[in-house]
């Protein structure tokens, strides 16, 4: 179809240009390592400082890997969640799916060793709390899917979603408030955000479940499609409703709910991202739209993450704020401008 | 014409509503390929129901619906989006689809698991541009275009998903005289160049007695249905509504304010 070319043409560009955006967050960090260094570091070479290999083997390429699945899997459970909901302002977190994951972290890092009176965190492994946030936002997300069934007003699907991040967050601090200072520190790190520190293992998990949530997205490529004219269409259009809405969700809640087990809650992402691919690719088509908006977030999570980094500098900002910052101006932005989101 | 003998839709018996409210029952008829049939009726009476009933998005009550020869609840949704396609009175949730994109989506029962447009697809998507006139408008998006563009565009939709009965909930409200014939003259000559049937609930009953095959009138008792011409007859149209506010004139097939 016309502009297919055009297509190709950006893609060849958001590969190049996230391939760029690795490369710069593996060479910046509160090391500076000089990017010829680097570079042979990354070809195998042993660089001058012994140290370097280790830099960047150990916690810099992981940690990219990290954004880059974050990125990904964040952006694509927004597309998918607009799609299904219908809905240009729907995103894991505006829906309360990330203050579900949130819930699920916190029961199980300060709700646990309340209820069984010890501190059982040795035998809680990241495992677990990726279950557990995992849990809460597929609770989270069936909650607003039955809601949406029965409320087709979409202003008020929003405004129960952030009663649902309302609910949580209280609910959070009630644990909070009774948790040990060591339990209350945990979480809030987590609730910070962060795609370093992630082990070569863990990453192997996240990595097999957004691609489990990939995997499940391209099937639904179809019914994806036919959503965009509206439930009754789309079953018309020999969709079956509840077997497809099911996958999408599950898919989400996996994407959603994975990374944010793992990340921490990353705010605007999965939001803004949809609709800043639209911006280059001005179509609705999801066959073109999936590894659009997996590109352009795994992009935008690297570039958001060497921001985090400050250059030359042994701070690293929470991540969540920084996508925070980038994200809300976005969204605000395409309102001002378009005066409509549309989707 | 052999296959013109046969039944597209059969209705025996019908009746239609939500859970234990009857919203009308004891509706029959039949229509064949390549009808054009118009289903008249005061507001409330259950046109939109019974559309959405033969359309399989809501359960009959009792009665049989046959489609093509086989029972409508025992074909697959799969099955029947070949068979059936559909306009409603709803919008397309997004409207930053293209006009070609949303008239390609017709084509989804044939695709591949990935949606490819084969040579045929493509074939029948340019058909529909063609009969409903947007050939011009095939890259404007679906938010762009009137309300009578954007009606042409759904009809055209159905089209593309070339099945042999069309169900169409209002499909002229909302657009002036002009383009309410316009729509309407399509959906015959879809219905009689191509061999469709077409059904269609409408308030335009002036329309529909000269454009109509068949006009279905809901009245809440005996549901008569047949040509145009003999319903004028019969003088159905008369007892349509009450006569002290509304008077049918049988000889020009119109309605006048009771003085």
């Amino acid at each position: 179809m016309h502009g297919s070319r055009t297509y190709r043409f950006s893609f060849v560009l958001m590969v190049l240009a996230l391939l760029c955006s690795w490369l710069l967050s593996i060479s910046s960090g509160s090391i500076t390592i000089p990017f010829a260094d680097m570079l042979s570091t990354l070809f195998g070479e042993s660089p001058k400082i012994a140290s370097w290999e280790y830099i960047i083997w150990d916690y810099r390429v992981p940690k990219a890997f990290t954004s880059i699945l974050v990125g990904a899997g964040l952006a694509l459970s927004g597309l998918l969640m607009q799609t299904l909901f219908r809905n240009p302002l729907a995103g894991p977190f505006v829906l309360g799916i990330s203050s579900g994951a949130s819930l699920g972290a916190a029961i199980l890092l300060m709700g646990t060793s309340i209820l069984a009176g010890y501190t059982s965190l040795s035998f809680l492994g990241d495992i677990t709390l990726s279950i557990a946030a995992s849990i809460g936002s597929f609770l989270v997300l069936l909650t607003v899917m039955i809601v949406a069934q029965r409320v087709k007003d979409t202003m008020a699907l929003l405004i129960i979603g952030l009663m649902f991040g309302s609910i949580t967050s209280a609910i959070v601090s009630v644990l909070a408030y009774f948790s040990s200072a060591e339990d209350l520190q945990r979480f809030n790190f987590w609730s910070f955000g962060s795609v370093g520190n992630l082990s070569v293992n863990q990453l192997l998990l996240l990595g097999s479940i957004v691609a489990i949530g990939v995997v499940l997205s391209i099937a639904s490529i179809k019914s994806l499609n036919a959503f965009l004219l509206g439930e009754n269409y789309a079953q018309s259009l020999g969709v079956s409703l509840k077997k497809s809405r099911f996958t999408i969700i599950i898919a989400t809640g996996l994407l959603a709910g994975g990374i944010t087990a793992f990340a921490g809650p990353i705010a605007f992402v999965g939001l803004a991202v949809p609709h800043l691919t639209r911006q280059i690719f001005d179509t609705m088509e999801h066959k073109v739209l999936i590894p659009a908006v997996m590109l352009y977030g795994a992009i935008l999570m690297l570039l958001c993450d060497t921001l985090a980094q400050l250059p030359n500098s042994a701070s690293v900002l929470p991540i969540n704020a920084i996508t925070s910052l980038v994200g809300a101006p976005v969204v605000i932005w395409l309102l001002v401008r378009k005066r409509k989101m549309m989707f | 014409m052999a296959h013109t003998e046969k039944n597209i839709l059969s209705i025996t018996d019908l009746s239609i509503g939500y859970g234990t409210k009857t919203v009308t029952k004891g509706i029959n008829f039949n229509l064949k390929a390549g009808m054009l049939c118009g289903i008249v009726g005061v507001n409330g009476i259950g046109k939109s129901t019974l559309l959405r009933t033969l359309g399989g998005f809501q359960p009959k009550l009792s009665g049989d619906i046959s489609l093509n020869g086989n029972p409508l609840e025992k074909i697959s949704t799969t099955t029947l989006s070949k068979e059936l396609s559909v306009v409603l009175t709803e919008q397309p949730a997004s409207k930053n689809l293209t006009v070609q994109e949303l008239i390609a989506l017709g084509r989804q029962p044939y695709t591949n698991w990935l949606g490819t447009l084969t040579t045929e697809d493509k074939q029948q998507i340019q058909a529909s541009l063609d009969a409903f006139l947007l050939d011009e408008l095939r890259n404007n998006k679906c938010h762009e275009l009137s309300d009578g563009q954007l009606q042409r565009v759904l009809v055209a939709r159905a089209m593309a998903q070339d099945t042999s009965l069309i169900l169409l909930d209002e499909p002229t409200t909302h657009l002036d005289l002009y383009h309410k014939v316009q729509i309407l003259k399509m959906l015959q000559e879809l219905a009689h160049n191509q061999q469709k049937t077409i059904l269609f609930t409408t308030h335009e009953i002036e329309l529909a007695i000269q454009l109509c095959d068949r006009i279905l009138i809901l009245d809440g008792k005996e549901h008569p249905f047949g040509d145009p011409c003999q319903l004028i007859e019969q003088k159905h149209f008369d007892r349509l509504f009450p006569s002290e506010m509304v008077q049918f004139d049988g000889k020009t097939g119109s309605f006048k304010v009771s003085k």
